[in-house]
């Protein structure tokens, strides 16, 4: 149970920090919003793969 | 254009809509109901689920109280000293044991097992039954499911690629929904990860299996019952596609940057402490990186299921106007976000299949090291 909330901490802080990097590099460079919105997709779902592999393992 | 957006909303309206009518009756009802009714709702409940998110040996649509089911039953083939085919009717949900020339065969939670003329079931310490099950080669939902997939997608891209021979190359009607897509996975998940030189041999599957893994996530999320997806069994076979194809396929330097990483950089004597390690690391990665994919898949679709039912279930439980209106709302939520994950994943698996075969099929990246 308490394994299960540390995950979701863990892949909730790890999206979080992709999803703030994200929002910087568009603020940056507008023009290559495509790009890092794809590029941030692509982290998320990693991330959130890990953490449903350790949630149902726990 | 217009119209195929117009299209594309329409289809996800109906899905949603689909979601909500299954969860719009008993919102009306009042409070003060019998504790035992409530729980009678949850074993309900549970019963759905459960029904929901495995596989079964029948179709069944729509069951109301009496015990009527409307669906119909599959074939159920097994291979145990002989082929015995037979309609799991015969079965009546669980509670009949057949008999099939001389072996008894029972189902429970789902699986079949041998029994004797009694039907019991021998349980182990942990509550798991120990008796035998032939090998089982039964036509289930899930296989129902992947079949009607399969002739949904060999129908469909069939007549659009005769319908391109046909205009000479431009795409009509459901054609200009498609075009963009395939063009996207080529343009960018193929190419940039495969290269410009042997993206070819690879396209064919990519876009078999985004096609097939969005359909078929698509069709979980409806009220038919249907959750191939979210079956391990089904995902690890997809992996182990993906695993046979970076395997097989895998050019010298595949299996080169595998087994000796460091290449020229430093003599035979520094390189063999460090490989004791990285080796065993390597080829640990050849085989979990298609794990993951399996994993991730699974565990995505499955767990959105669970919380979905999980969520329509909430609706029933507070039969009040304020508790039902709230979870509904919520659950309307979700599905939409579930409708996102559905495609999403189907987009991760191929880009990352892709980047796999991009490691297989890479060759004579070492230029760029001996320009420094």
């Amino acid at each position: 149970m308490v394994g299960a909330g540390l995950v979701v901490i863990g892949v909730g802080l790890g999206i979080g920090m992709i999803g703030k990097g994200a929002m910087e590099g568009i603020a940056r460079q507008p023009e290559a919003a495509g790009k890092i919105q794809t590029a941030m997709l692509i982290a998320a779902a990693l991330i959130e793969g890990i953490g449903f592999a350790a949630l149902f393992a726990v | 254009m217009i119209n195929p957006m117009r299209q594309l909303f329409t289809l996800c309206f109906i899905l949603i809509f689909q979601a909500l009518a299954f969860a719009s009756p008993n919102e009306h009802e009042t409070t003060n109901e019998q504790l035992s009714e409530k729980e009678l709702m949850k074993q309900e409940i549970k019963e759905v689920m459960g029904h929901h998110l495995v596989d079964s040996y029948d179709f069944n649509f729509l069951g109301d109280k009496e015990g009527n089911h409307y669906g119909f039953s599959l074939p159920v083939i097994l291979f145990d000293d002989g082929l015995k085919i037979f309609s799991s009717s015969e079965f009546h949900h669980g509670e009949n044991v057949v008999e099939k020339g001389g072996n008894h065969y029972k189902i429970y939670h789902g699986q079949i097992y041998k029994t004797d003329a009694a039907g019991t079931i021998n349980y182990n310490e942990n509550h798991f039954p120990t008796n035998e099950q032939p090998l089982d080669f039964s036509i289930t939902k899930n296989v129902v499911m992947i079949i009607v997939t399969c002739l949904l997608m060999l129908w469909l891209f069939g007549s659009l690629a005769k319908s391109y021979a046909k205009t000479g190359g431009l795409p009509k009607g459901v054609g200009r929904f498609f075009e963009p897509i395939v063009m996207y996975i080529k343009d960018e998940i193929a190419v940039p990860n495969i290269g410009e030189k042997h993206y070819q041999k690879y396209m064919p599957f990519l876009l078999t299996v985004f096609f097939f893994i969005w359909i078929l996530n698509m069709f979980g999320l409806t009220p038919l019952g249907v959750n191939v997806t979210g079956n391990i069994a089904f995902t690890f076979a997809l992996a182990i596609m993906t695993f046979l194809i970076t395997n097989f396929t895998g050019k010298k330097d595949y299996w080169l940057h595998i087994f000796d990483p460091l290449g020229d950089s430093m003599p035979w004597y520094a390189k063999v402490p460090l490989y004791i390690i990285l080796i065993p690391i390597e080829i640990l990665g050849v085989f979990i990186k298609p794990f993951s994919l399996l994993i991730r898949l699974y565990a995505n679709m499955a767990a959105g299921h669970i919380v979905l039912m999980s969520l329509i279930g909430l609706i029933f439980i507070f039969q009040s106007w304020i508790g039902g209106t709230l979870s509904f709302a919520l659950t309307f939520v979700i599905v939409l976000i579930k409708v996102l994950v559905a495609l999403l994943q189907a987009y991760i698996f191929t880009m990352l299949s892709a980047l796999y075969f991009g490691f297989a099929s890479a060759e004579h990246a070492h230029e760029h090291e001996e320009a420094h």
